[in-house]
């Protein structure tokens, strides 16, 4: 009787582990299922080379281009912020600051990470662009660059915990010979322990770059709704994740065209971010081994 | 000056700049709230909390978006948090090095970095539509409970993970089952880490936006929702909603909304950081 209960429920347990197989599988097929019949309509060679993106006018065109390169630029931006910033973090916690500056700062930086991305929406749109419009006259109320800078911000905190994790498992003999020989914790973290660390920090790279991809409310609030294929920071452009809200905004029925149009640039924003994260977790499981 | 002068002062001014970039994100952090509460406390009294949404943007209230935020996060506590944690305790506790585990945790791994919208997406066309649910609390939380259970799982896991060996080989030798160690001394041991855990994810499901806009959840509801299958707005969407307005009220009114929305997800948070402090010392 007992064995039989607990095989009950080692299998109910097993069956909630394996909701999360259902996910991705549902993930998988709905983006797949939507966007297959998205390009029985419209040629997947358009979808890759026009030039412009426009489902919701009447002369629509379907190319993905304008929205990749809102969402390049806008991460690109963010990245330009976060990486510098997150790593000297990384390094300073690590390596220089005292444990108790430690201790206190961390749970700080991470309430970067926890306020919600709407809120940092409206700092861009309302606090930033305004400050910036100061000394760039020629910006738009919507752009990427404040809205790449805000979101550079909010993934500081992805940055520096990750990184300095990776720093902190690096074995202490190593940086001790380093000092041994003379050299400053400057050159010890930069020549000796930043390299032994640099898969960990690779990988908080690799995610930082997938969230910011996949980050939605921000751009959406601050760097406009209009597709164009241009690098200029400083006129409104309009990312995927932006163009799907734009569309779950309105009224859009079941089945047409429009409604596929957002799995069609889901599933292409999915695909990124996917080989991002397998590529960090390969990158995460190899540096495992190494010091465990 | 010579070389090792010169490398002292190189470490000296990488330590400032250190200590500069340290302080960055947190100076602007406190800029902006700053910011937002010289925007919107004068807003914020029991009218904007007790009124409904209208037109006119004095007279707007968050009632209805409050509310839709309460069940949303009632429902997602009472679906991921059971299936999150059976799902860790399965993996910590149960599953063999196979290739069933190992592409769980790959799995896992990888749904943690999935971008919010996309569960959207995943909530628009099988609870939205195939379950016709509509867009419903219901959908709204069913597709965050998905959201961050990946975030449970990893909690739970590491929760359990600290629970000393020496606990589970005394209650084996008491002749206690497999099941019954798990329920009666690894679960009560870690149950800090898992609620520190638990309590994290709802907080950013609190602030969630971008999926709910998906499922289909509006900016204008004129009644709290009183059942599950209701339609609803959240907190965050009529923060969005008042921020695309022009006139210079509703921006007001939208500060007024996220000191709100800050003052729950700050709330959880510290509450999460106190269990997580306490629960830790417990082991050392």
């Amino acid at each position: 009787m007992r064995k039989i209960k607990e095989l009950v429920i080692e299998k109910s347990l097993l069956s909630s582990a394996l909701v999360t197989i259902a996910v991705t599988f549902g993930i998988i097929s709905v983006l797949a299922i939507e966007a297959f019949r998205f390009f029985s309509e419209v040629s997947i060679f358009d979808f890759f080379t026009d030039t412009q993106w426009t489902p919701l006018f009447t002369d629509k065109h379907y190319g993905i281009l304008p929205l990749l390169s809102g969402t390049l630029l806008t991460s690109f931006i963010a990245i330009s912020v976060a990486l510098p910033v997150g790593l000297t973090i990384s390094i300073y916690l690590s390596e220089y600051a005292p444990r108790s500056f430690r201790k206190t700062i961390k749970p700080l930086l991470e309430l970067l990470a926890a306020v919600p991305t709407v809120v940092y929406g409206f700092f861009a749109l309302i606090v930033v662009t305004p400050f910036l419009q100061q000394f760039i006259p020629g910006l738009s109320g919507f752009n990427s660059l404040s809205a790449g800078i805000v979101m550079g911000i909010m993934i500081i905190p992805f940055v520096s915990s990750i990184s300095e994790d990776a720093l902190h498992a690096v074995p202490k003999d190593l940086k001790e010979a380093s000092y041994g020989m003379g050299a400053t914790k400057l050159q010890t973290a930069f020549k000796v322990v930043v390299p032994a660390a640099s898969s960990g920090i690779i990988v908080s790279i690799i995610l930082a770059i997938s969230r910011a991809i996949g980050e939605t409310m921000i751009v959406a609030i601050a760097a406009g709704q209009q597709p164009r294929l241009t690098l200029d920071p400083t006129v409104p452009v309009e990312t995927i994740t932006a163009f799907i809200v734009q569309v779950s905004l309105g009224d859009v029925q079941h089945g047409s065209i429009e409604y596929r149009t957002i799995f069609a640039a889901g599933i292409t924003l999915f695909v990124f971010t996917f080989l991002l994260n397998t590529l960090s977790y390969r990158i995460r499981k190899k540096y495992q081994e190494k010091y465990e | 000056m010579n070389s090792i002068q010169k490398n002292r002062l190189k470490d000296q001014l990488f330590k400032i700049w250190g200590i500069a970039c340290t302080l960055f994100g947190l100076v602007l952090l406190t800029v902006f709230i700053g910011d937002i509460l010289i925007d919107g406390i004068r807003r914020i009294d029991w009218a904007f909390i007790t009124d409904l949404p209208s037109r006119k943007a004095e007279k707007s209230g968050i009632y209805t978006a409050l509310m839709g935020s309460i069940w949303i996060l009632i429902l997602t506590t009472i679906i991921s948090f059971p299936i999150g944690v059976a799902a860790g305790v399965y993996l910590e506790e149960y599953s063999k090095k196979n290739r069933l585990s190992a592409l769980l945790e790959i799995n896992i791994s990888n749904l943690a970095g999935v971008p919010s919208i996309i569960y959207g997406l995943l909530g628009l066309e099988v609870f939205v539509r195939i379950m016709s649910l509509g867009a419903s609390v219901l959908a709204g939380a069913l597709t965050l409970s998905l959201l961050i259970l990946p975030i449970i799982i990893v909690a739970t896991r590491e929760a359990i993970k600290a629970v000393p060996k020496s606990i589970r080989d005394a209650s084996y030798a008491l002749g206690a089952s497999k099941w019954q160690t798990i329920w009666n001394q690894v679960l009560p041991a870690s149950g800090g880490g898992i609620l520190t855990g638990v309590i994290l994810a709802l907080s950013r499901a609190v602030g969630e936006t971008a999926p709910l806009i998906v499922v289909g959840a509006l900016a204008y509801v004129p009644f709290a929702p009183s059942n599950p299958m209701d339609e609803f707005s959240v907190l965050p969407i009529q923060i969005f909603n008042w921020i695309s307005r022009p006139q210079h009220g509703f921006i007001e009114n939208a500060a007024a909304a996220i000191i709100i929305l800050l003052l729950i997800t700050f709330v959880m948070n510290g509450i999460a950081v106190y269990f997580r402090n306490k629960w830790q010392k417990k082991w050392k």
